[in-house]
């Protein structure tokens, strides 16, 4: 690979932070022993000791307690261990909600339930992708178990006022659980000022390992586990616990800093500012406000993105977009269909995701890029031209 | 480094050959749908004694394969005789450029499509289609499936959305599953008629929606 190579698809995974290796590193050579009993051997007692102090650390920077955070291998099986660990916990079959553009793990685990017999709603979202609160109000049904609805976006990065869902649904006695893979140490969320039960976050979006997350449990949340083994995580998820990867997490959760945040917000301001003054026909995907600050999504009107994404990759650029084009079904972003319902708008959209490895050279490279990219494929384009079809379809 | 495309794709990718309109052309197509995904449009200019494709023009709003195959085709139809040039199949195409990704295959169909849809308009045009065939359900069909679905990129009547084609006399009717007041009923009215109005033993095409 290209060395020289700008990564912005930081939201799909980060490049691991060399001091999260470092304090991994002992966890395979010295303390590699499993988490065991006090009364077992010092290498397990270690090991133990060192699982709960990165427990307890994770735990903290969402303000709940050590007991209330289960390790897993990510954003998929915390949020397969949310949906069904909660709906299969009922005695009568429940009620699930859902947004229409959540991550796949959270809208296929929710399809899974339907076909088990599960009834599942489908809250819609507006224009910017946030969802449709009134909508979410009449879905609402006496056996309403569980709400599942992203604290953002993974394609749009629009952040939802979870704050407002959670106490909706705190005074309905309905559970909620949020997707925070985008958010988690990027927006702060705090356990004890948002009655949400259960959130899933994951250490590859933050620099850390991959195949390491969690699920945040609140203590009096009842879940049923959904693979059977062991009795780790307080018999909730069997399976010998990852130790180094959950110290990784915890190191790359220490490593996050207020300032770094600032940082990627400046790359995608000033990223979206040029784009919008330089490049005519283009509209912004998501909402200009609430807004993860790692993400912009913008479409290019009258080009397709896959060829975008191509050209780009050849100049030593990696983004994503979320034209059919692009996918192995080509099947158009859900996320994009959802606010707009428009294929045109998902064919040329592209997706940038900074990182603590970016900078402003970086976003200087990829204007200068991007122009000339989109300017040679709208000279091939049918569409836009003077007299053509430009104002047949919509520029939202 | 494994790329899913061929050298040969990419270079026609990164400069594609004979890109642009034709001033008066004697062929035109459009296939596919903004809409709905890819698209391509295919100018011809035919010299009209001998017959042959003089210069041949496309424009691509799609992805590599579609920008690639267009290109392709364009210089394998140049100076040929349209009757050649309509014989033209995907394959050929395909393998001229050393293979395409299965998945693929619709966007590359779409550019020799078009190639056919030019053909055919220069011949109506010019009144060479020799064998005037009645239309029928069948034929409507078949040019159905030219016309996209928008809400899945796929043709209309794969996806189901022709509830009713009835062919009375001169008239060919039409049902649309979809609400009448749907964003895409516009886009999918016209592509019908634009697929069936010219027919040679149609005189109204009849395209109703759900009320």
């Amino acid at each position: 690979m290209n060395k020289e190579m700008v990564y912005l698809d930081n939201s799909a995974v980060t490049r691991l932070d060399k001091n999260v290796l470092k304090a991994m590193q002992p966890y395979f050579f010295d303390t590699y022993a499993v988490a065991t009993s006090e009364f077992a051997y010092t290498m397990g007692i270690e090991a133990k000791e060192a699982l709960n102090k990165a427990r307890m650390e994770i735990a903290g920077s969402l303000g709940a307690k050590k007991e209330e955070l289960i390790f897993t291998s990510g954003t998929t099986e915390s949020n397969n261990l949310a949906l069904k660990g909660i709906m299969y916990n009922q005695k009568e079959k429940g009620h699930l909600i859902v947004s229409e553009i959540e991550n796949f793990s959270v809208l296929n685990t929710a399809q899974r339930l339907e076909k088990e017999g599960y009834d599942v709603s489908y809250i819609g979202v507006d224009g910017e992708g946030k969802i449709k609160f009134k909508e979410l109000k009449a879905e609402i049904r006496e056996d309403t178990v569980l709400v599942s609805i992203q604290h953002a976006n993974q394609e749009i990065g629009t952040v939802q006022n979870i704050k407002k869902i959670a106490k909706l649904l705190k005074d309905k006695n309905i559970l909620f659980h949020t997707d925070a893979t985008h958010t988690f140490k990027r927006i702060p969320i705090d356990v004890s000022e948002i009655p949400v039960d259960l959130i899933t976050i994951s250490a590859h979006t933050i620099h850390g390992p991959r195949g390491i997350g969690a699920l945040f449990k609140r203590d009096s949340v009842k879940i049923k586990k959904i693979m059977n083994g062991g009795f780790q995580e307080s018999n909730l998820r069997a399976g010998v616990e990852n130790i180094p990867a959950a110290i990784g997490f915890a190191k790359a959760v220490e490593l996050i800093t207020e300032e770094e945040n600032k940082k990627l917000k400046n790359m995608r301001d000033k990223l979206i500012e040029r784009i919008e003054a330089e490049i005519g026909d283009v509209t912004l995907n998501g909402s200009r406000k609430d807004r993860i600050p790692q993400n912009a999504n913008i479409t290019f009107h009258y080009v397709e993105g896959e060829s975008i994404t191509l050209h780009l990759d050849m100049r030593g650029f990696a983004v994503s977009t979320g034209s059919a084009c692009f996918s192995k079904s080509l099947e158009a972003s859900h996320v994009i269909l959802g606010i707009g319902g428009d294929h045109v708008r998902a064919h040329g959209s592209i997706r940038f995701t900074f990182s603590r490895y970016n900078n402003d050279q970086d976003v200087e490279k990829i204007v200068t890029a991007i122009k000339e990219v989109v300017e040679n494929l709208r000279e091939i384009s049918p569409l836009g031209k003077e007299g053509s079809e430009k104002n047949e379809f919509s520029l939202q | 480094m494994n790329s899913p495309y061929s050298d040969k794709v990419i270079q026609y990718f990164q400069n594609p050959k004979n890109v642009g309109d034709i001033e008066d052309p004697d062929g035109v197509a459009k296939e596919g749908s903004p809409a709905c995904g890819d698209m391509v449009q295919l100018h011809l200019k035919v010299d009209k004694k001998t017959q042959l494709i003089e210069d041949i023009k496309f424009r691509s709003y799609g992805c590599a394969s579609n920008i690639a195959t267009g290109s392709i085709i364009t210089e394998m139809a140049k100076g040929s005789s349209i009757d050649e040039a309509k014989e033209i199949t995907w394959q050929q195409a395909a393998d001229e450029l050393g293979g395409l990704p299965a998945v693929k295959n619709h966007c590359s169909v779409l550019a020799v499509d078009a190639l056919k849809e030019a053909i055919r308009d220069y011949e109506e045009k010019n009144g060479l289609i020799k064998e005037q065939l009645p239309t029928t359900i069948e034929v409507v069909k078949e040019r159905l499936k030219h016309v996209m679905n928008p809400i899945h990129g796929l043709d209309v009547l794969h996806t189901n959305l022709i509830s009713k084609i009835e062919i009375d006399d001169n008239i060919i009717i039409i049902d649309v599953d979809l609400d009448e007041d749907h964003q895409f009923a516009p886009v999918v009215k016209e592509d019908i008629l634009e697929k069936l109005e010219h027919r040679w033993d149609i005189e109204k095409v009849k395209v109703s929606f759900q009320k």
